[in-house]
């Protein structure tokens, strides 16, 4: 289909009032969970994927398209406000905002995030319209090999290859992997690790995991270390608008983050933290006024932002196209298509083309009311912020255990979402990532099935991986992928957690 | 967590000896392994072509066994990131708070009376010591929750004696 008849097509359902009220509500919901400090995207999405059951999944998902855009925009308020990065993608607004906060120049910096924020993310989500297409046209021709095989080559990426460690990364997927096996296998009818405990059958919901290694698990964390460190919220000070020098030493940033931030997140590579990072030291090298990097430069906050939104709206391009999600909160999307019974790939492009094209829409809505909505609204936010921790930690696992209880009321799932909590603490003390224990969960499952129906078409002969020129290829790029950061040491710079 | 318990500031330590906390990690996945293994043999066998539901099991515990080895590995070299001091009471606080939650639920004590088990322990952890006023807010706050949940989203939380009186 002619990809702006498809987009117009999406424009007409995304302007429905219904629609654009979803749109509304999930990127206000959006930003006032991802401005509580600790609380990422990720967790936002999972937090709020509760709240969505009773809708359409058209409503739903145009609500989940507001959720994600806010939560970002809420996170890097807080990165520059509190200097507390929800998420490593925020780490390098934090480093600039934060000091530009402290000089007084808060407004500036919110500004530049946010203009940043929604010029990547318009461009972004262009990308992503045509790509997406293309990619489409492309994937309709994989066999069950070829997902396979590329379902590895995002295992490798998302644990191994950029994390700080490659053994404790692919520790954390392989956790994620066998807790996938749980449940009835969908071809035999067998029940694997239920132990005879009928809630299990069903399996690990996405959602206890998501929720209690990110939300219980991150409260147990900031609860153990408290006495270490003093948050101290920066007041906004002067005015909010920028000036016509930070406009000039800004667009420039903006691009480049976009040109950064999208490709990268398109790969299966997944995560912000790389485009944010080479944006920030891009910048760094560029800059006319060296001398103000450290200590609040308006380019290293316009640059990074710009990059962080413009590879979110990147790593759509591979979870809509192909149903193959890079990162946690990639992860977390698909579980909400799940829950509708929906599968993102080629199939749903050509069956629901009024779902996905009216998501796609959805996405440039959401992106302009956050720019209308948020710098008027920073007041609320900063009061938000400014929640005594004690009130603020207890009211998100009200919040996070509040999901469980009205998604499965059991002593079961309960037990579960408080154990995933205790693994997070863990996992956060003892520096594993995070984001592969959650996307091993849920792309487990669909790597074993895509692999049995290979073996099964090809009457269990293994070789059928290598006899496709696709699978061998992608197989091959895991493989080194996979061996990458044993031969070469300092890949690990781009740290690849995210939460 | 174990061999880590003890609360006050002391520094991070140099680490250079062998990790106990390491070798519980890499005894855990072992432990793993051998459930995932143990699980799968009990499958009954299937006459199927390719691969039958006891195989990826096998494969995952394959890779935890080696992960568990090179964990091992980075504990015995003492090359595990360094860790901060960690104060061990607020944490178990939260956890006597998820264990009253549990344990209101499974007993029928309703949603706000759990919620708010929950709410006060997780906020005494976090260094607030005005438990009456804390219980107070809990209460009012989980209630509204309740009465939104139940009245405008229509989606049902579990009730006990409180939620019947509203």
């Amino acid at each position: 289909m002619d990809t702006f008849a498809a987009l117009a097509h999406g424009m007409a359902v995304a302007v429905q009032p219904m629609n654009l009220l979803y749109a509304l509500i999930g990127v206000f919901l959006g930003t006032a969970v991802g401005v509580l400090p600790g609380i990422g995207p990720a967790l936002t999405v999972a937090l709020l994927l509760p709240v969505t059951y009773k809708l359409d999944p058209g409503g739903s998902l145009i609500m989940f398209a507001g959720i994600y855009y806010g939560g970002m925009y809420g996170g890097s308020t807080t990165a520059i406000l509190i200097n507390t990065p929800g998420e490593s993608a925020s780490m390098a607004t934090a480093l600039e905002g934060n000091k530009m906060a402290k000089a007084g120049r808060g407004g500036p910096a919110l500004a530049t995030s946010a203009i940043g924020s929604f010029v990547a993310g318009t461009i972004a989500t262009i990308g992503l319209a045509f790509l997406a297409p293309w990619l489409v046209d492309f994937a309709v021709r994989f066999g069950p090999e070829d997902y396979f095989a590329l379902m590895c080559v995002a295992f490798v990426t998302v644990s191994a290859t950029f994390g700080d460690s490659p053994i404790r990364g692919l520790t954390s997927l392989f956790i994620g992997l066998a807790l996938g096996l749980v449940g009835i296998d969908k071809l035999t009818g067998q029940a694997r690790l239920a132990f005879g405990i009928p809630e299990l059958l069903d399996g690990v919901e996405v959602t206890t995991l998501a929720v209690g290694l990110f939300a219980v698990g991150e409260a147990l964390y900031v609860a153990s270390r408290r006495h270490h460190t003093e948050e101290k919220l920066e007041p906004v000070r002067g005015s909010l608008w920028m000036t016509k020098e930070d406009w000039r030493r800004s667009w420039k940033p903006w691009l480049r983050g976009t040109l950064f931030g999208f490709p990268i997140g398109a790969l299966p590579a997944g995560g912000a933290e790389i485009p944010t990072f080479l944006s920030y030291s891009t910048e760094r090298r560029l800059t006319k006024h060296p001398e103000e990097f450290g200590k609040g430069a308006i380019e290293g906050v316009a640059g990074p932002e710009a990059a962080n939104n413009a590879s979110a709206a990147g790593t759509l391009v591979p979870l809509l196209t192909l149903g193959l999600p890079t990162s946690a909160t990639a992860a977390m999307m698909l579980a909400g298509f799940q829950q509708y019974g929906l599968n993102p790939g080629p199939l749903l492009f050509a069956e629901r083309p009024d779902l996905v094209w009216g998501l796609i829409a959805s996405l440039f809505i959401a992106n302009g009311m956050l720019l209308v909505l948020n710098l008027p609204l920073v007041g609320l936010w900063v009061r938000l912020l400014a929640i005594p921790q004690p009130w603020l930690y207890a009211g998100i696992l009200v919040f996070a255990t509040m999901g469980t209880i009205a998604a499965k009321p059991s002593v079961v799932e309960l037990s579960m979402l408080a154990a995933f909590g205790v693994m997070g603490f863990l996992m956060r003390r003892f520096d594993f990532p995070i984001a592969p224990v959650v996307i091993g969960l849920i792309l487990g499952p669909i790597a074993e099935s895509q692999l049995r129906r290979a073996l099964a078409i090809s009457l269990g002969d293994p070789m059928v991986l290598l006899q496709s020129p696709m699978s061998a290829t992608l197989l091959g790029i895991a493989l080194i992928a996979l061996l990458a950061p044993f031969v070469l040491k300092g890949l690990g710079r781009f740290k690849a957690n995210e939460d | 967590m174990s061999s880590e318990g003890a609360p006050g500031d002391r520094p991070a330590e140099p680490a250079r000896h062998v990790d106990r906390a390491g070798l519980v990690i890499a005894a855990g996945l072992a432990a793993l392994a051998a459930v995932l293994v143990w699980d799968a043999s009990k499958l009954p066998a299937t006459n199927m072509y390719g691969m039958g539901p006891e195989a990826m099991p096998v494969v995952i515990a394959v890779g935890l066994v080696l992960l568990a080895i090179g964990n091992l590995f980075d504990a015995l070299r003492g090359k595990l990131p360094p860790r901060e001091s960690m104060d061990a009471k607020p944490v178990w606080l939260i956890l006597i708070g998820l264990a009253l939650l549990i344990g209101i639920i499974g007993f029928g004590g309703g949603f706000i009376l759990a919620t708010s088990a929950l709410f006060v322990t997780t906020s005494a952890a976090f260094g607030r010591r005005a438990v009456f006023a804390d219980t107070a807010i809990a209460l009012v706050m989980t209630t509204l929750i309740y009465l939104a949940f139940d009245k405008l989203l229509t989606l049902s939380l579990p009730a006990g004696p409180l939620e019947r009186l509203l």
